[in-house]
């Protein structure tokens, strides 16, 4: 019987049903433990970043090499004919003639399904705009799934910035699935928006807001860090909030055995480096676990059978 | 023998949009524009209504709308009734229903939006949300009220 995701795309951590996520999850975890160097062997992959992300399509290229598939595409949209004007959908039409599946980073939001409308082969998001990057969302499941050893009915903690911060949104909207709880540390002016509650809600999982992070690491299973970046506050504000939002080891001296810090990475100051060695860090693990997450998008896209 | 005073004539064929809530009226001769078929459009603005107080009502002639046209009025007039008009008769009447989706209408809102500059159609997921209507983007998958998407 063919997998739920082959031929498929993966755009929106939204469109993926519960099934597909945990197909994905499982054969992320089975890759990890069992490498495989034959999945893509005579495949040739098109990696379309219309803007620079080296880490993410580092990560994908190394993910298709490591299964045996050959990569072409680019790294920067400047040198494109997108610059000169050509569409997107002209583009996917192009490159899907050349290869078996494509890998887009894109600036523009919603870019991912229009290249998937007219393209012939399996299109990965690897980030389109503000809005999806459903590999990442998948390394966060990965990981918490390999920490916990479930996802349902977890206590999950999320800290920093989480407004602008897509890979919380995004996380969100896919752990609510399993029933999880959520507690959000933030400063007010970055405070996760109206739509993300709602659908918490909607869904049935309970979110509160705790005033300070040493009583979010005690609450929780996972703790998410993201970085609150400085530009977005006047020099005053800043100060007043400078720290509030950064996590030392000692803030973890109540927390439960089974806390993890996840982060999504590159950090600045948001963790100190005494957080990690105690055996609550956990975001070097997350990163490594970004390839096994992206062999498993596309082994399983190219694959009847994995 | 009294003539029955009309305040907007009477067409011949064509549709009457009837009971739309006074003062959207307007609005919504522009978002479907309504004056491009190029006939004969007449309107009544703040008419005596017995249910509603007041109404606006739009009238066009030789032009009839298809369900789906008809479904999108329902975003901004669900009260509103569309009646087909043959030879000065009301031949069908329809009461509009909410549609689940609507597509290549509006603009998307958001300036960041890849549908803005491809070849694609717009394409929008109708929410209620709290009692408000909301526009969900099928591509850039942001979520808009309904006023913010029908000015952009
Ligand atoms: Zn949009």
């Amino acid at each position: 019987m063919a997998n739920l995701l082959y031929r498929q795309n993966v755009i929106s951590v939204s469109d993926l049903t519960t099934e597909q996520l945990e197909l994905l999850l499982d054969t992320a975890l089975k890759l990890k433990a069992s490498p495989r160097d034959d999945l893509l062997a005579g495949k040739l992959i098109g990696s379309c970043f219309f803007e620079p992300s080296t880490r993410t399509r580092l990560s994908f290229e190394t993910a298709v090499q490591r299964l045996g598939g050959k990569v072409i595409g680019f790294s920067d949209g400047a040198n494109t004919s997108a610059k000169k004007g050509e569409t997107l959908a002209d583009t996917a039409r192009i490159i899907s003639s050349y290869t078996d599946a494509i890998i887009q980073r894109h600036p523009k939001d919603g870019a991912a399904r229009i290249t998937a409308e007219f393209s012939s082969v399996p299109v990965i998001n690897a980030g389109d705009g503000t809005n999806q990057h459903p590999s990442q969302t998948l390394l966060d499941l990965v990981t918490i799934y390999e920490t916990q050893g479930r996802l349902n009915q977890l206590k999950i903690a999320m800290c920093g910035d989480l407004k602008y911060g897509r890979t919380v949104h995004s996380l969100c909207q896919a752990l609510k699935r399993w029933g999880c709880e959520f507690a959000f540390v933030s400063p007010p002016s970055l405070a996760m928006p109206e739509y993300i509650t709602e659908e918490l809600d909607e869904a049935g999982c309970r979110h509160q807001v705790f005033s300070s992070l040493e009583e979010a690491a005690q609450w929780a299973d996972i703790l998410y860090m993201t970085r609150v970046q400085r530009e977005r506050f006047d020099e005053q504000e800043f100060a007043k909030i400078q720290g509030k939002f950064n996590l030392n080891a000692a803030m973890l001296a109540g927390a439960k055995p089974n806390l993890r810090v996840l982060h999504p990475l590159p950090r600045v100051d948001e963790i100190h480096p005494d957080v990690d060695a105690t055996p609550y860090a956990y975001y070097f693990e997350q990163a490594t676990n970004g390839v096994y997450a992206r062999m498993a998008m596309l082994s399983l896209v190219l694959n009847e059978e994995v | 023998m009294e003539k029955k005073q009309y305040s907007v004539e009477a067409i011949e064929n064509g549709t009457v949009i009837d009971h739309i809530p006074a003062g959207k009226g307007l609005a919504i001769l522009r978002q479907f524009k309504l004056l491009h078929y190029g006939s004969a459009v007449t309107v009544g603005f703040n008419l005596p209504s017995k249910t509603q107080g007041s109404k606006d009502i739009i009238k066009i002639s030789g032009v009839t709308l298809d369900d789906a046209a008809a479904n999108r009025l329902a975003l901004f007039a669900p009260e509103a009734v569309v009646n087909t008009i043959d030879r000065f008769q009301v031949v069908d009447k329809r009461h509009l229903t909410m549609p689940d989706e609507i597509r290549a209408v509006f603009r998307c809102p958001n300036s960041n939006c890849a549908s803005l500059s491809e070849p694609v159609q717009s394409r929008f997921y109708v929410k209620k949300q709290h009692g408000q209507t909301r526009l969900k983007c099928h591509y850039c998958e942001k979520t808009f009220s309904r006023d913010s998407v029908t000015e952009a």
